[in-house]
């Protein structure tokens, strides 16, 4: 709850990768015979980000984490913990925290897991991070979601599942946001999953939506500034879990935000689904211009399910920080490569060699 | 210190060898090559085998036991060990079967060098021929021989002004002369257009810029002086043998178009045989790659640092002042590494005593052989006759 | 059959670029060596670790249409040598561009990508490849 100012811990620092390559959904309606419209208008998506065959999630990890020291020169020696959320780690057994500990040249004595949640996971990371800096178990902590989703060809989620990644550097010294208030809800809701051994995922169609994202993304949101004592109108920036352009649009409405407050955190009509990388992502796109006193409401939203939310208010610091120091989400917005579908399913691997080939 | 002859040579055919394994190609060019010496089995005082990647390939080690076993000589207690190192693993044996001599420890001395390339398929051969690389730092990374040649031939084109038609005309004489070679992988002549615009790969390397996956053996019967005249051999003197080397990968070099392990190797053999470069009548060159054919003859010192284009583009034919790889060169001749050193040898052997046939170069009394190991790490170089 | 500890040991160099330096001479070794190839012996216990920049230039490169198997995904793919800012050269991939765009002298940075793996139940091998700045 509410704590003295300078005892508050927050975000230190943040960093983002999105794989240069694009894909657009007339590509992929092209291949199933539908109708591009429906996607670009249905669920506003214009293009998606897709991994070059040597991108996984631990090199997306690596890349945001990478770009969260440089922005404010961390010390990786001082980050004491490192979570990284998803649900596409490269080894179903073997963590991808020590592939990014490693890659960062962090410290031998050093808390670690990856985290799985759907798309929460990288949020349940923050929220576990910030605890531990809360409670004087470390000096900062980093939390990363990240994805590089899977939709079975010929599947609507095909159209948005993409990839990228951010981390968040939490700490308490000289936080640049301040994370005011996060909490959690929960319910055992079978909206989407994916099986032990299945490539691609399985989802409930509608079902997804009103018993699980709204119910659980709105009813966060409202918990929080009941909790917090705000009016969306206190907010400059509001931040959803994005699986589409069409659901966090639709959420922000109706819970009050207007559109100036939540398009600079709304990334996927352009990158897609980036899973646990989603919300994430979107804050650091709005950390990316936000102004000292700026207040931001994130919500992330999980499967199966839950919703993380997060009440932020940027500090004076940020004036000090030079943002462009890592590449802003803008810039990695600009420099893209269009492929299509055949060169798409190459990268995914969806094209599928012989045994002694990859 | 005794000289050294070479008394008897033989080898297969170089190509694709389907029937034909491992050690069937080398017992072939040992027997052809003692049968030239007319010398028994009972005269060799010790066997040198050569194999850059059998032990890959071929899933073989002990390469001298099995040449030894398998040519019959195992139940006499003939010594046998193989020398590798890499592609220049065949000279690298001669020279050790040379120095073997001329120490006084051996009269007699065979080497035997083969390479069995075509028995697995698919392109896990570059894997294979990658390990001949820098594995941890080059190969590792995504480097393939050729890939490495040609970030050498494009720096090299780039800094000397440098067209492709130099590398090509390399590939062009190989093949003008494997065609008159019956040993030679490939027989056909191609003409600079067609080199020019083959395959690529690896830009700016195409496949006729590139030696293939060849199997072969070559085999060698090397003498003492003393040994040569008792048996009334003259042979073919080796007059001059020399080795260096330089860092196993390319980027560890000052200059990644200068074979210093060439140069040195070279300057050493022309000096101990007290030649001059006026005094070679054919070259042999380790042209795995066009590009290397180029940079050989300038750190050779044939010409000057650069040059090398405007010495191919004249004459490097049979009839010239300087004829290149008269046998066809790894690029036509074939490239099975382990055998393609001492096939050298055996040009050299025939050219010098008139007996090349249709490819003989006219008056050869002293020739240069040039054997690399990878980009350059190491570099062999003898000269032969000089009479 | 797998790699597993060569893999394991080379990762603070093919993770983080930890080169050597010779605490004699100062020259700067990556790929890292244990003895400077100036000092000779004056070098033995002073060779240092030390993290590069992964800031370069492009040296020469070849664009590999002939590709080993664990690069047939990415054919045709860059492959450069590279001069690193503290001086050492290093062989790698340059990614995320077309061939054409990439020339002698042009300035890259490095990333952390997927290298190989070792079949489909082997351990993934990461390490340096580089882009374009």
């Amino acid at each position: 709850m509410l704590k003295d100012g300078t005892d508050m811990s927050g975000i230190i620092s943040y960093g983002s990768y999105i794989p240069k390559y694009r894909i657009k959904p007339d590509e992929i309606a092209r291949v199933w015979g539908e109708d591009p419209e429906n996607i670009r208008n249905g669920i506003y998506i214009l293009s998606k980000s897709v991994p070059s065959p040597d991108e996984d999630v631990a090199t997306i990890s690596v890349e945001a984490a990478r770009n969260a020291i440089k922005r404010r020169k961390v010390n990786p020696a001082d980050i004491g913990a490192i979570y990284v959320g998803s649900e596409s780690h490269p080894y179903a057994v073997k963590p991808t925290a020590t592939i990014v500990a490693s890659a960062i040249g962090a410290d031998f004595r050093l808390f670690s897991a990856d985290y799985e949640f759907a798309c929460k996971a990288g949020t349940a990371g923050m929220q576990n991070v910030k605890a531990m800096v809360d409670s004087g178990m470390i000096k900062y902590g980093m939390a990363i979601g990240s994805d590089t989703s899977q939709g079975a060809p010929g599947d609507a989620l095909e159209y948005s599942a993409s990839a990228g990644g951010t981390a968040f550097i939490i700490g308490k010294e000289d936080p640049i946001a301040e994370i005011n208030d996060t909490l959690s809800v929960t319910s055992d809701t079978p909206d989407f999953w994916r099986r032990e051994g299945q490539p691609y995922p399985t989802h409930g169609e509608r079902f997804t939506g009103e018993p699980a994202y709204f119910k659980h993304t709105i009813g966060a949101a409202k918990m929080i500034m009941e909790r917090m004592k705000t009016k969306p109108e206190d907010y400059n920036y509001a931040v959803f879990h994005q699986p589409n352009g069409k659901f966090p649009t639709r959420a922000a409405k109706s819970l009050g935000f207007t559109e100036e407050q939540f398009s600079d955190g709304l990334l996927t009509p352009v990158i897609g689904n980036t899973y646990s990388g989603s919300m994430m992502t979107g804050l650091s796109a709005i950390l990316d211009k936000a102004s000292p006193g700026d207040r931001i409401l994130a919500v992330s939203f999980g499967s199966g399910a839950g919703s993380d939310a997060f009440d932020l208010t940027v500090t004076d610091k940020m004036d000090e920080v030079d943002r462009n120091s890592a590449p802003t989400i803008k810039e990695m917005l600009s420099k893209v490569k269009w492929i299509d579908y055949a060169i798409y399913a190459k990268f995914k691997k969806k094209i599928v060699f012989g045994e002694s080939v990859d | 210190m005794t000289e050294v002859h070479i008394i008897g040579s033989g080898e297969t055919k170089f190509g694709e060898m389907w029937d034909r394994s491992l050690r069937e190609l080398a017992v072939e060019a040992g027997l052809k090559a003692v049968e030239d010496a007319g010398i028994y089995s009972r005269d060799i005082g010790i066997l040198y085998g050569s194999s850059s990647l059998a032990g890959t390939l071929n899933l073989q080690n002990d390469i001298g036991s099995l040449l030894a076993d398998f040519s019959g000589i195992a139940s006499n207690g003939i010594p046998a060990v193989r020398i590798e190192s890499s592609s220049s693993s065949g000279a690298a044996a001669v020279r050790e079967a040379y120095l073997a001599i001329r120490s006084g420890e051996y009269d007699v001395a065979m080497v035997g060098g083969v390479e069995k390339m075509t028995d697995i398929y698919g392109s896990e051969i570059l894997d294979i021929v990658g390990t001949t690389l820098d594995r941890e730092w080059e190969t590792f990374f995504g480097g393939t021989p050729a890939a490495m040649a040609a970030i050498s031939a494009r720096k090299y084109m780039h800094d000397f002004k440098v067209g492709k038609e130099a590398m090509s005309m390399i590939s062009v004489n190989d093949h003008a002369n494997a065609s008159k070679n019956p040993n030679a992988h490939y027989r056909n002549k191609i003409t600079l257009e067609a080199a020019m615009k083959s395959t690529p790969v690896a830009d700016p390397l195409n496949l006729m810029d590139c030696s293939p996956i060849s199997d072969g053996a070559a085999a060698l019967i090397l003498a003492s002086e003393k040994f040569a005249r008792s048996v009334g051999k003259d042979g073919v003197r080796i007059k001059s043998s020399a080795i260096a080397q330089d860092y196993l990968a390319l980027h560890s070099r000052d200059s990644i178009y200068t074979l210093n392990s060439t140069i040195l190797a070279g300057k050493t053999a022309f000096e101990k045989a007290g030649l001059k470069h006026s005094d070679v009548s054919f070259v042999e060159l380790h042209d795995s790659y066009s590009i290397y054919g180029l940079m050989e003859l300038e750190d050779l010192g044939f010409c000057k640092k650069g040059k090398a284009s405007e010495l191919v583009m004249d004459d490097i034919g049979l009839t010239s002042s300087l004829p290149v790889n008269p046998s066809g060169g790894l690029k036509a001749k074939g490239n099975p590494m382990g055998a393609t050193g001492v096939g050298q040898f055996v040009e050299g052997y025939l050219q010098i005593r008139g007996k090349a046939g249709e490819r003989q170069v006219k008056n050869a009394s002293t020739g240069l052989l040039h054997s690399m190991s990878g980009t350059g790490s190491t570099s062999v170089v003898h000269i032969l006759g000089g009479a | 059959m797998g790699e597993l500890s060569s893999v394991w040991r080379e990762s603070s160099h093919r993770y983080r670029l930890v080169a050597h330096g010779c605490g004699n001479c100062k020259a700067v070794y990556f790929p890292p060596r244990d003895i400077c190839p100036k000092c000779h012996r004056d070098s033995i216990g002073k060779m240092k670790e030390m993290e590069l920049s992964g800031r370069g230039k492009i040296e020469s490169f070849t664009v590999v249409h002939d590709v080993p198997p664990a690069f047939i995904r990415q054919r045709p793919y860059v492959l450069a040598l590279i001069r690193l800012d503290e001086g050492p050269t290093l062989t790698a991939q340059v990614v995320d561009c077309d061939p054409s765009e990439v020339a002698l002298g042009k300035r890259v940075r490095s990333v952390f990508r997927r290298v190989r793996e070792d079949g489909k139940s082997g351990i993934i091998q990461y390490g340096y490849k580089f882009v374009l700045e």
